[in-house]
């Protein structure tokens, strides 16, 4: 199952991060996972919230641009190899992983927020290797 | 040296007959062969026989590059196609080009104003000199290169963008004189000195232009390089480079103005100032065939004097300029106006018309940055989507103004929106 993904373009000034979340603490958004993938100039955060819609909505009202995207989160057990194992099974069926980062949700397992190509065709087959991936439901309560 | 005693040195009274015989000629040929100027005149109520001599030029209605955007490309031209040799274009305001074109007999005019000037800088046909100008639909490189030749000295086209091979050049072939911006000249003097060949070289005069500079450069070029630095003059509508420029007093710019008769006006009243005060260069090309043109304003702001020059020269001069009556930038001697770079960004969808051109001077070559707004509907979250989308604008960018830029992407909403005139430059470069 996918989730959304808020991402947000900002240009590398100061202060200009904290604008972005500013505006979601002031819209009650509550912010799970954060990634920020840069250049020198640019920026791009990369957000899993309780509420992505809202929050891009809030988002481009305050005049930033931000869009969704649909990415996996994906339940890692705690033991050694796991992430290795499941990449593996993504690798084999010649699905590419364009970025990753790690999400924390004080449970047994660990996450991993990821997004590939061919999205559905990855869900399958981590649904066929019984890999759980987390809802939009789930993500919703936390 | 003073390379056309008759012409340069002309009593007030031989230029004042010269001047009128050659301007009612003008008239009556563009009249005759420019349907552009023949309404334009007809809507004034002038007929050529109106002009009798260089006081009635007032009555004249002014030409300006909106003009020759307008009668895009050869509208403008009197002369048949068949007459015509050459081309030459420079950057319109929009889109279009402003293209001019040269009969033989111009080409000739052009050498000829070209040798006077550099002969104001000292060169000799016993000199070696450079052309550091581009070469091409530009006219530095070309104006330089008849000029130079018809003076008889031994031209060495360099063209731009090859500092390594020019400096050794310079060396080797002991180079004399240089043509080429002053910015770049003063580049070039850092190249020298980074590579210790400073003690090397033979250089005795530059004639830079095509672009504004200020006498505190000049001093810094003359005295790194110990040479004369001379400041030549031209636009391509008028003919190139070589309308004007100063002799060895440097107390203005000598105009060539039995060819191109210069007035000073008030840019906003259109009316004439007098003499000394600063205002708009206004030219008429009071012997053009190719694309002759009738008070067209140069939006370049200076004054004038008609007083004998020390030099023995009668030629009126013009002042340092002391900036632009339009928002045209001169960046890498290429002529920029912001509305190209708003032309070009309405091409691209992912961002909006909001930009900032900031001009600077980086170790003396400009540099240009456009920063652009990205589009609040624009969307990409990954790194190579922006790097992308900057590549696209740099493109379009250079595609439209002849230059490259860095191109900053800014997010939606962040350009500083000014009330009332969009301020759409920063110019760190204090050029006048």
């Amino acid at each position: 199952m996918t989730v959304k993904q808020v991402s947000v373009f900002i240009e590398n000034r100061q202060g200009r991060l904290g604008e972005v979340l500013q505006v979601l603490k002031d819209n009650n958004v509550n912010i799970l996972s954060i990634s920020l993938a840069d250049t020198t100039e640019y920026g791009l955060l990369r957000l899993i919230v309780n509420s992505p819609e809202k929050a891009r909505d809030v988002l481009l009202a305050s005049g930033f641009s931000s869009m969704l995207t649909e990415v996996l989160i994906i339940k890692v057990p705690h033991v050694s190899g796991a992430l290795q194992n499941i990449l593996d099974l993504l690798a084999k069926a010649n699905i590419s992983i364009e970025y990753m980062y790690g999400l924390s949700v004080e449970t047994k397992d660990a996450s991993i927020v990821v997004k590939t190509n061919e999205l559905k065709r990855a869900c399958e087959i981590l649904d066929k290797g019984h890999i759980e991936t987390m809802s939009p439901q789930e993500i919703a309560i936390l | 040296m003073i390379w056309n005693k008759e012409a340069e040195c002309m009593s007030q009274d031989e230029k004042t007959a010269l001047q009128s015989k050659r301007l009612v000629e003008l008239v009556k040929y563009v009249y005759e062969n420019v349907e552009f100027y023949r309404k334009r005149m007809d809507e004034y109520g002038i007929k050529p026989s109106d002009i009798k001599g260089i006081e009635d030029i007032d009555k004249l209605p002014y030409t300006t590059k909106d003009d020759l955007r307008d009668t895009y490309p050869f509208g403008l031209f009197a002369a048949p196609h068949s007459d015509i040799v050459r081309i030459h274009a420079s950057s319109g305001t929009t889109g279009k080009a402003t293209v001019v074109g040269y009969t033989q007999y111009d080409i000739d005019v052009w050498a000829e104003c070209v040798a006077r000037c550099m002969s104001m800088a000292g060169v000799t046909k016993d000199d070696i000199v450079q052309v550091a100008y581009g070469y091409g639909l530009f006219t530095g490189g070309l104006g330089a290169h008849y000029g130079a030749e018809k003076i008889g000295a031994m031209v060495v086209p360099m063209s731009t963008g090859n500092s390594k091979k020019l400096t050794t050049m310079m060396v080797d072939f002991g180079a004399t004189a240089i043509a080429c911006t002053p910015s770049y000249l003063l580049h070039l003097s850092e190249v020298l000195r980074d590579e210790g060949m400073l003690d090397k070289i033979k250089l005795k005069a530059a004639i830079c232009g095509a672009e504004p500079w200020t006498e505190k450069m000049r001093s810094e070029i003359e005295q790194r390089l110990n040479i004369s630095a001379h400041d030549i003059y031209g636009l391509s509508e008028i003919m190139g480079p070589g309308v004007a420029c100063d002799c060895q007093y440097h107390e203005g710019l000598h105009i060539c103005d039995d060819h191109f008769y210069p007035e000073i006006i008030d840019a906003k009243t259109l009316k004439p100032v007098k003499d000394g005060e600063l205002g708009e260069l206004v030219f008429t090309t009071l012997t053009k065939q190719g694309i002759p043109l009738i008070r067209y304003r140069t939006k370049d702001l200076t004054s004038i004097t008609r007083e004998k020059c020390k030099c023995g020269r009668t030629s009126a001069r013009i002042s340092r300029f002391k900036g632009r009556s339009d928002d045209m930038l001169i960046i890498r001697g290429v002529n920029v106006f912001p509305s190209q770079v708003e032309a070009a960004l309405v091409e691209v969808k992912e961002v909006t018309p909001h930009y900032m051109m900031i001009v600077d001077r980086d170790n003396n070559l400009d540099t240009l940055e456009i920063q652009v707004e990205v589009d609040k509907d624009y969307y990409t979250d990954e790194i190579r989507g922006i790097e992308s989308l900057q590549r696209k604008i740099a493109q379009v960018i250079q595609g439209a103004l002849g230059i490259s830029a860095r191109i900053k992407l800014v997010g939606p909403n962040t350009l500083k929106r000014s009330e009332g005139k969009a301020v759409h430059v920063i110019d760190n470069r204090k050029l006048y």
